[in-house]
């Protein structure tokens, strides 16, 4: 059976004490949908469902629209070490480092290089476990400045806590310094850092 | 800008989040002048400025929307709030001028007890209530601009803590986690009694027994919680261990957290930290309490080893809840870790 919440325009705590209320009377195996409209209201839901060891997936639905689904019990005996160790850290696996050196992902067509990139970093908000830090630079700055097709990927990412950082010295160079939209500026001292301090490098 | 939805919560839950504060500050253009001794560059809420050598004006100003019924507890609540910059900056108040925003249909005895609760917090603080500026608006906020006096060579830094510091805080965490619960009436009278009760005390009186003592860097808990103020403190230059078990809350906070009475802010300030933290125990209720925002929260003091337990047990001897929560240390992988 499966129960659903709107809790579109209520305010925290409600959206996350309504679903306790609603998880009261529903048995082991079922599932309820709750639908937000905003990012914070999706973490303290899912921050919720961690503790309580319920199985929870989210997705946004559109602009002002995400769902999350919690399964009861699911990953009561499931859970191992690691994944309580994210419930109390919720920063681990965050010294993943994506690098995004161009605006195109791979060599060929720019047309579908640029379809390409557009899809891999609407693909990283979708993982389980977000990057910690996305670099971006060369011509990768572009993703992050206004206009760009994957500036709201990266905003939801960057809400979920992913650092990002556009060099510099490229947006100055292709005239985008106050068209920043999403992150902070960073320079070559700290790009060595990020990169020689990284546990994984993503670069597509 | 981004398209989130504030939780419409009283208090200092209402505050921007830091992260995207600093952005927008950022982009500001800034003057140069030798006499701003604290500014927009340090995280300091309020600005020293120095007009000879033994004097510097303290300005600090803060305002928010309701977090309990009753206006005159309310008027308290912001004004000690509000009066809270002067003294984690080391100053005394000298003038406060009212900031009031408030509904042309509602009663106006309602504000009159509003303005009276913040003029008697005034006038405990020592300050003269000397004016202010209301405007009509849907809802009701209340705060005050506050000018006070301190000796430049004594202003209290939020960063300047040193190696080796004790760092105390002087009351308990956790008023959001209770006025949140009070919000969805779930918690008990006496809890929510004593959050305010807290809430309207000033840090007059911790400033006061620190003043004899040498202090490395002070700040007062607002809204960015617990960890949020002591990442601001440290840095990045260094590391502060804390000890959770001595962490000062409010005994109906961990019941409230269990629960899920959580504000987005809270959330915010998580984010905010993100992977400078490291909790050694799982303990999800603490995690809440310590970043959870306070309204009119105590003061976050880093002090020398040798002197740490003499002020705490000074200001237990005034009633303060003040404990000795953790020590600065060396700058490590994480820049907070929990005990």
């Amino acid at each position: 059976m499966k129960h659903q919440i709107d809790a579109r325009g209520l305010a925290c705590p409600l959206p996350v004490v309504n679903t306790k209320n609603k998880i009261q009377e529903m048995q082991e195996g079922e599932s309820v949908e709750v639908l937000v409209d905003n990012e914070i209201a999706v973490q303290n839901l899912t921050k919720f469902a961690k503790v309580r060891k319920h199985a929870v997936e989210a997705e946004k639905v559109a602009e002002k629209h995400y769902r999350v689904t919690i399964t009861l019990g699911e990953a009561g005996g499931a859970l191992s070490g690691e994944e309580e160790e994210i419930v109390c850290e919720p920063a681990a696996g965050n010294n993943t480092v994506v690098v995004l050196s161009a605006n195109v992902m791979g060599s060929g067509e720019e047309e579908l290089g640029k379809a390409l990139m557009k899809a891999f970093v609407f693909a990283l908000t979708k993982q389980d476990t977000f990057p910690g830090t996305i670099l971006l630079y060369n011509s990768g700055a572009y993703l992050s400045c206004e206009g760009s097709d994957s500036l709201e990927d990266l905003k939801f990412l960057e809400a979920q806590g992913t650092e990002i950082f556009t060099c510099g010295t490229c947006l100055n160079f292709y005239g985008m310094t106050e068209k920043l939209g999403v992150g902070n500026v960073t320079n070559m001292y700290d790009i060595v850092e990020a990169l020689s301090k990284a546990s994984h490098i993503i670069r597509p | 800008m981004e398209d989130i939805i504030f939780c419409k919560g009283g208090g200092c839950t209402a505050k921007l989040g830091a992260g995207a504060l600093s952005r927008v500050l950022g982009k500001l253009p800034k003057k140069e002048d030798a006499n701003l001794l604290v500014g927009f560059d340090s995280n300091d809420d309020g600005a020293v400025y120095r007009i000879n050598d033994r004097q510097a004006i303290v300005s600090t100003l803060d305002f928010f929307p309701p977090m309990i019924e009753d206006p005159y507890l309310f008027g308290s609540v912001a004004a000690a709030n509000a009066l809270s910059d002067i003294y984690a900056m080391g100053g005394e108040v000298l003038t406060a001028l009212n900031i009031v925003c408030f509904p042309e249909h509602l009663d106006m005895n309602i504000l009159g007890k509003i303005l009276q609760g913040g003029s008697d917090k005034v006038m405990e603080a020592g300050g003269v209530l000397a004016g202010g500026h209301s405007i009509v608006d849907e809802d009701i906020k209340y705060g005050l601009s506050v000018t006070g006096i301190v000796d430049p060579e004594h202003i209290y830094h939020n960063n300047g803590c040193r190696e080796g510091d004790a760092l105390i805080l002087t009351k308990k965490l956790g008023v959001g986690i209770i006025m949140t619960a009070h919000r969805i009436k779930e918690a008990h009278e006496a809890a929510v009694d004593e959050a305010v009760a807290s809430m309207t005390f000033l840090n007059k009186y911790a400033a006061g027994i620190l003043r004899g003592y040498e202090v490395h860097a002070c700040t007062d808990i607002t809204g960015f919680g617990f960890i949020v103020h002591l990442l601001e403190m440290l840095d990045g230059a260094y590391s502060a261990v804390i000890d959770s078990a001595r962490i000062p809350f409010f005994e109906a906070c961990r019941a409230y957290a269990e629960e899920f009475y959580l504000t987005a802010a809270a959330q915010k300030n998580r984010n905010h930290a993100g992977d400078r933290v490291r909790f050694e125990k799982e303990d999800f209720a603490m995690e809440e309490i310590l970043f959870d925002p306070q309204t009119s929260g105590g003061l976050l003091v880093s002090v020398p080893r040798n002197e740490a337990e003499e002020i705490v047990r000074k200001m237990k001897d005034k009633k303060m809840p003040a404990e000795i929560v953790g020590y600065v240390t060396e700058k490590q992988e994480k820049s907070v870790i929990v005990k």
